[in-house]
């Protein structure tokens, strides 16, 4: 047996492999529906996307984008008529609804808010979790493997559980729903992650280059930073990606230590209502935007995708 | 003098610059030990506090008397804690069996290497990348009766007209509305976990059982199945602490709703603690959760180290 024929033996036929294509693509496809769906009900109007039987073909609009980013309010045709013309192609459209654009939504701030949260911890958290990584990795810490579980084991602890007491301090030390407060929570979140990731990747990297790099003179923090963190690239770029989709799809300490001013887009979505209840095309607007870069990072990230939800454990 | 006589270039170069490797190490690790303490440990024992007390975070002018262990006995003698607990282990085990099965059945079938798998894998592990939140609250929509698509697929499939086919709305189907959510969420996540493993099963092995001319079943018995299992085990350890801890999805989807009929042990917590505000009370419950989940946790990352050896 030499290794060019090592899958002789063993290859699956044609006609199992045939029918394992059928089926993962069978269930790929109805799995991928319920996002299609989402992005179709963006297109509607509100009357189609409450059609019986659901439309599957309609008239695309954008009406579903300009009630997320305004605000309106009902007037009477005559006072309508009474305006000048239409300045925009939402304006238009808001009119045929006998209404009138009153202001922007609260959505662009909570995106900007998604966006300054996100990207703040996820900084931080790489930033530390970097330093531990190489700390866990090239020196000898005592009772390592106590404190490695000790800080994985903060990720593992149920949210609500941990909201109470961050609420209660919050409240005293004036972090209440301020983005501050938000950063430095998912800083200690992510960076249990950041640190049992980078380790691993830290861990790959052969001491000798920093040993002859010190030999030659270097000092052990030159060497981290001349040597180590060039090295460490791929792994610092796949673990800022996994903290910045953590901290972007974050609900539970957002939805009950956030309300006003530092609110993120995931409680705010929800909240999205139109006349008479929930304006889903509105959602499924500000839900497409919302996801659209958590699918880019996802193709970016697919080859490191097993790795970090595993915190490092499982290499391929 | 032994370090002197022992004293590698390194250390020379070192010795230089100051700081020990100890010290070093210590200035490494520091500051994220500094932030865990401050922002997990700290209100950790705050809440170990507040679990001994009556405070109730809504009236902070009230006197806090110190009730001693009545919250922890109320709590293991209140029947609505122990239906939430129910509802919490119906919820883990559907999801973790359905999630198991479907995800290994899956792996297995990609790893017939058929042309274009690595493309469908990824398009089947998108929805586990998304906010569970966001996307749970869209599922509302989903499972509306008559103008939702799932709703409208029921009907189609079974006859049983859509205005009638209303998941949230009943008491006996809600807690399926959440586990199906959760599967179609999830079960990539197994998948891939399970997809590892079997890679991780080098093929001489199957050479030899084909010179041994063991039939497919009982090379799936003895060879795929023992080998991939410390993969699936890590997958059901944390499938099922998420799982045991889930509020989000099930927040935005029911709401715990309709009564209580999903109402999983954290969004029990949120109400006693969030909308009853009972701090001293909530604060026990919260307690008792970390000490399963740690409990769990411990069992989880022997797994991981488990599976890192191989």
């Amino acid at each position: 047996m030499s290794l060019t024929t090592a899958h002789s033996v063993v290859a699956p036929t044609a006609l199992s492999r045939r029918i394992a294509a059928t089926i993962v693509i069978v269930y790929a496809l109805i799995s991928i529906l319920p996002l299609l769906w989402i992005f179709a009900t963006s297109l509607k109007t509100p009357p189609d996307s409450i059609a019986y039987p659901p439309k599957l073909l309609f008239q695309p609009s954008i009406e579903g984008y300009c009630n997320l980013f305004t605000t309106r309010t009902r007037q009477t045709p005559e006072y309508i008529t009474s305006l000048g013309p239409a300045t925009s192609f939402c304006d238009q459209v808001t009119r045929t609804r006998n209404m009138v654009i009153a202001g922007p939504s609260n959505f662009v701030p909570r995106f900007v808010n998604s966006l300054i949260i996100a990207f703040g911890s996820t900084f931080c958290a790489v930033f530390l979790g970097t330093l531990a990584a190489y700390g866990f990795s090239r020196f000898k810490v005592p009772l390592a493997d106590d404190l490695l579980f000790f800080i994985l084991s903060t990720r593992m602890m149920p949210p609500i559980a941990v909201a109470i007491p961050i609420y209660l301090m919050y409240r005293e030390l004036g972090l209440s729903d301020s983005a501050l407060g938000m950063i430095l929570l998912y800083t200690a979140v992510n960076v249990s992650l950041a640190v049992w990731l980078l380790k691993g990747f830290i861990d790959e990297i052969p001491r000798e280059y920093e040993e002859a790099a010190m030999i030659d003179g270097y000092s052990r923090m030159q060497a981290f930073w001349r040597v180590v963190l060039p090295q460490a690239t791929t792994g610092i770029a796949a673990t800022s990606i996994f903290c910045l989709i953590f901290a972007w799809n974050e609900y539970a300490f957002a939805a009950l230590l956030t309300s006003g001013t530092a609110q993120t887009a995931p409680p705010f979505i929800p909240t999205i209502i139109g006349e008479g209840g929930q304006d889903w095309p509105a959602v499924a607007a500000g839900t497409t935007i919302f996801l659209i870069p958590i699918l880019v990072f996802t193709v970016l990230l697919r080859k490191q995708l097993l790795r970090g939800i595993t915190f490092g454990a499982v290499r391929k | 003098m032994r370090a002197a006589a022992r004293a590698t270039p390194t250390d020379i170069a070192k010795r230089f610059r100051g700081l020990s490797d100890r010290a070093l190490a210590w200035l490494f690790i520091a500051p994220t030990m500094v932030l865990l303490l401050a922002i997990n440990i700290f209100p950790l024992l705050w809440a170990i506090w507040l679990s001994f007390t009556n405070y109730r975070a809504n009236r902070a002018n009230e006197v806090v008397k110190n009730v001693g262990l009545s919250n922890y006995q109320r709590i293991l003698g209140d029947g609505d804690i122990w239906i939430a607990m129910q509802t919490t282990a119906h919820f883990v085990f559907w999801t973790i069996t359905l999630e198991t099965l479907i995800g290994f059945g899956l792996a297995y079938l990609i790893d017939r290497k058929f042309r274009g798998h690595a493309f469908w894998t990824t398009i089947i592990l998108v929805p586990m990348m998304l906010s569970p939140a966001v996307v749970g609250n869209f599922w509302r929509f989903l499972y509306q009766p008559q103008v939702g698509l799932f709703a409208y697929v029921v009907s189609f499939v079974t006859g049983i007209p859509s205005a009638q086919v209303d998941l949230l709305g009943s008491v006996g189907s809600a807690p399926w509305a959440i586990v199906i959510v959760d599967t179609w969420m999830w079960t990539p996540y197994v998948m891939l976990i399970c997809l590892a493993g079997l890679r991780s099963i080098p093929d001489y092995i199957y050479e030899a059982a084909e010179v041994d001319r063991a039939s497919p079943w009982r090379q799936f018995w003895s060879i795929t199945l023992p080998m991939a299992l410390p993969f699936i085990m890590l997958a059901v350890l944390f499938r099922g602490i998420e799982n045991f801890k889930m509020f989000d999805m099930v927040n935005l989807l029911t709401g715990g709703g309709p009564g209580s009929a999903t109402e999983v042990a954290s969004i029990t917590l949120k109400r006693q603690a969030f909308e009853s505000w009972r701090t001293g009370y909530s604060s026990a419950f919260a307690i008792i959760l970390f000490v399963a989940v740690f409990g769990l946790a411990n069992i989880y990352v022997k797994a991981l180290n488990a599976v890192k050896q191989r």
